[in-house]
């Protein structure tokens, strides 16, 4: 299958390795990638912020950009939500009715990674092997924006070597939030601070999401803490292989 | 410009021409569903009401208010009281005089499997709302052919202009910490006769 | 002029409790810091968030009582002047009296009319949203009036000077040995030796109060539902001393909002299902009393209903943000909040705090007036899973966000990178300059507020030696 890549501005930016890794993992189970380079941003940033009027050029970038793509995936549960439940409500609020329906067509086919391989392409085995303790934290909109469930769990599952420890309370806020992090920065540190607790509590030496911006956050304090425990994307524990990524 | 003309001008105006009035999907269970009297036992005692099942209500009552004396609505069945307690009828009685008797007894009007709940409907069984209410007993008797499935069968059944109290175990709060504390100012003993023929 | 006079108005300033003395970060700071608070606070709503979860379980039909109760919400509000007509109509007809309310001055002056009629100096309360949002008991005080809040955690919060902090629990930042110490202090004839056991600290409210219930003749009251078709309204409460202020005094007045309605009696089977159990985590609360105007012989035999807008015909105006309306009190999305769970309710400086006062409160009195409001959130979604009635509360979040008047430097910046975002070979460039971040090392020293906010306590990340399209491109 030909699946374009939206690598996300911060993963493009600041996390390539969980964008070099879903091209990788993709390609491994057989599939072509494609890059267009006219992407950046989805602009969720703007429209969570309050900044909707100046999200519009980048719904209409994100759209004109992914039209002609049969299947988008991107590494981010964050984005992949944006696109599909803000992008056409963009539209529609500017009055831009037409962008507004081929928007909701161009999200019908945007998938965030784990809804790519165990809904469209039906694979839970991806063939991996990551010898590591994990915990795995349920990034929000990934639970309750996109509802992609037990997804992520299912594919780490089958991942060889790796033992998979709940995490506590798994279902909290991080206390990310994008904006929220600087404009209430004592709110999301207190938040943080029992992420980290309960990833610590759970002694896996690598903490594991399906969003680079909440595992930045979560990365970031624990970093700070000097605590040994590693953040890593989702995508990259599932295109590890016993030969090396 | 009265305020309720005020009111009413500014809610048109919020709304605009044609407001969308969208249709109420009643997809939730509704109509008739089997009872089952244990499961109301159940629930009865979960929220610490006490449960009598019994043919013998006077005999129940009588075991339940010990030399207590009891206030009742006038049009309790008389078989129903032990001869042997101080009983008063209502008859205008002042609020001391209620709050002074040990116990109260009631009928009701319907009960709710599923929510642990008899409601009161002040008829002539069951009383002004007050007598229930400041005894720090309330004895209540309730036959089987009252108790309904659920919370659609109660409302269906019940005349809502008439004054309702909807009773779900002895008064409690959530206030400390939140958790169920029993006893605050309604009445801090509830017991409920099923009264079973034989 | 009629049509400007109809205009819907906002809650006006300097009357009630919907405005804070400063912006949600710099209250919340103080609650952060006080980790007794915080305790309490995580005690109980993780207390609440299991029984509520318990008993929502036990319901097959939850998400369609669900939908029913957002359908009947909606449809009340597209036909609100026909039902609030239709309201007093049965209430008049059943001897009640109905009276109409612009905003919080308007009420408190028809409240303490009332009561002055009467000739008394006292009432009791029962807990109220509406009449802590119009301020009344201040307004009360002012005319020699003595209000007794008879909610024990309204009468926790009256004896220890305190503000309330939740919608169901306004006392729920207080712990039992907290309350003990309040009671000891401030509640007359209190048993010197009063333990902290729950149980204990109930009995002891209910001896205060037991003779002021016997012996005042006006009580006030809120209304959970007012029922157009019947002009019934009903009561949910817990402890009996609702039961007390709607049976015992001679006068009752009730203060209710205009969103309060419901069309049918029918469409209480709804409501009486989805409160309770998404509010105190019970199947169903201890006791709920429904009355319709006066009954004779049988209660007060003077009632007058008081209908409130103060601000709500401005939220109704809004298209996205009138779902706000549709709340029914229940407090679920506080409970479930990560926001509210660390700072608490007076954080929020309204008196309906959490995610729903956090939409409701900027929409009563217009954004600029509580504009750190519609960012106290981190949009994680929690609260409209929880929300008995679905309100989509991230969304009008994000809507009142495009609202607020944003700070210039802000404002600037956020057009510098969109217009970045939309032209690749500018993105590219600032792709570069993003990693000479390197310079500002892990800790992120000299960064400017807000950005420092996250350095405070968050590494800031490696930048990368390429970024992923130099990556693809070399590949």
């Amino acid at each position: 299958m030909r699946i374009a890549l939206f690598a996300t501005c911060l993963a493009d930016t600041m996390f390539p390795a969980a964008a070099k890794a879903t091209v990788q993992l993709l390609e491994r189970l057989g599939h072509e990638v494609v890059f267009p380079e006219e992407q950046t941003c989805c602009g969720q940033m703007h429209v969570n912020t309050g900044y909707q009027k100046e999200a519009l050029p980048l719904v209409r970038r994100y759209v004109r950009t992914f039209e002609s793509c049969d299947v988008i995936v991107a590494p981010s549960g964050s984005c992949v939500g944006s696109i599909r439940h803000q992008h056409a409500m963009v539209a529609r609020q500017a009055g831009e009715e037409g962008l507004a329906s081929r928007a909701e067509t161009v999200a019908g086919r945007t998938y965030e990674l784990s809804e790519l391989l165990i809904d469209v392409l039906k694979v839970e085995d991806v063939g991996a092997y990551y010898p590591h303790r994990v915990t795995y934290h349920p990034t929000c909109h990934s639970l309750r924006v996109l509802r992609v469930g037990d997804r992520p769990l299912r594919l780490l599952r089958q991942v060889r070597g790796l033992d998979l420890v709940e995490l506590p309370a798994a279902e909290q806020c991080c206390g990310f939030g994008g904006t929220f992090a600087v404009k209430n920065a004592d709110t999301s540190t207190a938040m943080l601070a029992d992420k980290m607790r309960h990833v610590l509590d759970t002694g896996a030496d690598v903490c594991t999401a399906g969003d680079a911006s909440c595992l930045m956050h979560i990365g970031g304090g624990l970093s700070r803490l000097q605590s040994g425990v590693r953040t890593v994307h989702l995508a990259e524990i599932l295109a590890s292989t016993e030969a090396g990524s | 410009m009265s305020s309720k003309e005020l009111i009413l001008g500014r809610i048109r105006q919020a709304l605009g021409s044609s407001p969308a009035e969208p249709d109420i999907p009643r997809d939730y269970r509704t109509g008739a569903a089997p009872v089952d009297l244990d499961l109301l036992v159940e629930r009865l005692v979960d929220y610490k009401a006490v449960v009598h099942r019994t043919s013998d209500v006077s005999g129940a009552i009588a075991e339940i208010i010990g030399s207590g004396t009891l206030v009742v609505p006038p049009g309790l069945p008389g078989e129903w009281l032990p001869p042997e307690v101080p009983v008063r009828r209502d008859d205008g009685l002042s609020a001391a005089e209620i709050a002074a008797a040990d116990g109260v007894v009631t009928a009701a009007a319907v009960a709710v499997v599923e929510t642990g709940t008899i409601v009161l409907d002040a008829s002539d069984d069951q009383g002004r709302r007050i007598l229930s209410l400041l005894p720090d007993l309330h004895i209540c008797v309730l036959r089987p052919e009252q108790v309904v499935a659920s919370v659609p069968e109660a409302v269906a059944q019940l005349e809502p202009t008439r004054p309702l109290t909807w009773i779900s175990g002895p008064s409690a709060t959530s206030d400390i910490e939140l958790n169920r504390v029993e006893g605050v100012h309604g009445p801090r003993n509830l017991h409920v006769i099923l009264w079973e023929t034989a | 002029m009629s049509t400007f006079l109809g205009m819907p108005a906002y809650a006006p300033r300097g009357v009630g409790h919907l405005r804070g003395d400063e912006p949600f970060p710099e209250a919340a700071r103080t609650a952060l810091a006080n980790p007794q608070l915080r305790r309490n606070l995580q005690h109980a709503t993780t207390t609440i968030r299991g029984k509520s979860g318990a008993v929502i379980a036990e319901l097959p039909d939850w998400q369609e009582l669900r939908s029913a109760g957002s359908a009947l919400k909606a449809y009340t509000m597209a036909n609100l002047p026909r039902l609030l007509e239709q309201l007093e109509e049965r209430v008049t007809a059943a001897g009640g009296v109905v009276h109409w309310a612009a905003d919080a001055t308007e009420a408190n002056r028809i409240v303490t009319d009332l009561v002055k009629a009467t000739g008394e100096q006292r009432v009791i309360k029962i807990k109220s949203m509406a009449t802590m949002e119009i301020g009344l008991n201040e307004a009360l005080e002012d005319a020699g009036i003595t209000p007794v809040e008879t909610d024990l955690a309204e009468l926790i919060v009256q004896l220890g000077h305190d503000k309330p902090s939740h919608i169901l629990v306004p006392a729920i930042h207080r712990n039992r040995s907290e309350i003990r110490e309040i009671f000891l202090s401030e509640m007359p004839g209190v048993d010197p030796d009063l333990t902290d056991d729950p149980p204990v600290l109930a009995a002891a409210a209910r001896r205060y109060l037991r003779e002021t219930f016997l012996s005042t003749k006006v009580a006030v009251s809120g209304a959970n539902f007012g029922i157009a078709e019947t002009g019934t309204l009903a009561v949910v409460e817990s402890e009996g001393n609702g039961r007390m202020c709607l049976t015992l005094p001679e006068t009752l007045i009730t203060v209710m909002g205009i969103e309060k309605l419901v069309p049918t009696w029918q469409d209480l089977e709804v409501f009486l299902q989805l409160l309770p159990r998404a509010s105190t985590g019970e199947r169903m609360n201890p006791y709920t009393s429904m009355w319709t105007g006066v009954a004779p012989g049988d209660g007060p035999q003077n009632f007058h209903l008081v209908l409130l807008d103060n601000g709500r015909t401005a939220v109704l105006a809004d298209e996205v943000g009138r779902q706000a309306l549709h709340c029914i009190r229940c407090s679920a999305c506080l409970n479930v909040c990560p926001v509210y769970e660390r700072t608490g309710g007076h954080a929020y400086g309204s008196v309906y705090p959490g995610p729903i006062g956090a939409i409701l409160s900027p929409q009563l009195t217009g954004v600029e007036d509580n504009a750190s409001l519609p960012y106290a959130s981190s949009l994680c979604g929690a609260c409209f899973d929880a929300c008995p009635v679905k309100i989509d509360i991230p969304s009008i979040l994000v809507h009142l966000r495009n609202q607020v008047p944003h700070p210039r430097a802000e404002r600037t910046a956020m057009a510098a990178a969109a217009y970045t975002m939309d032209h690749p070979k500018l993105y590219e460039r600032a792709q570069k300059a993003a990693r000479l971040a390197k310079l500002l090392g892990k800790r992120g020293r000299g960064l400017p507020p807000p950005l420092n906010g996250w350095s405070s306590s968050r590494d800031l990340p490696t930048p990368p030696s390429e970024t992923f399209r130099d990556w693809w491109r070399g590949r």
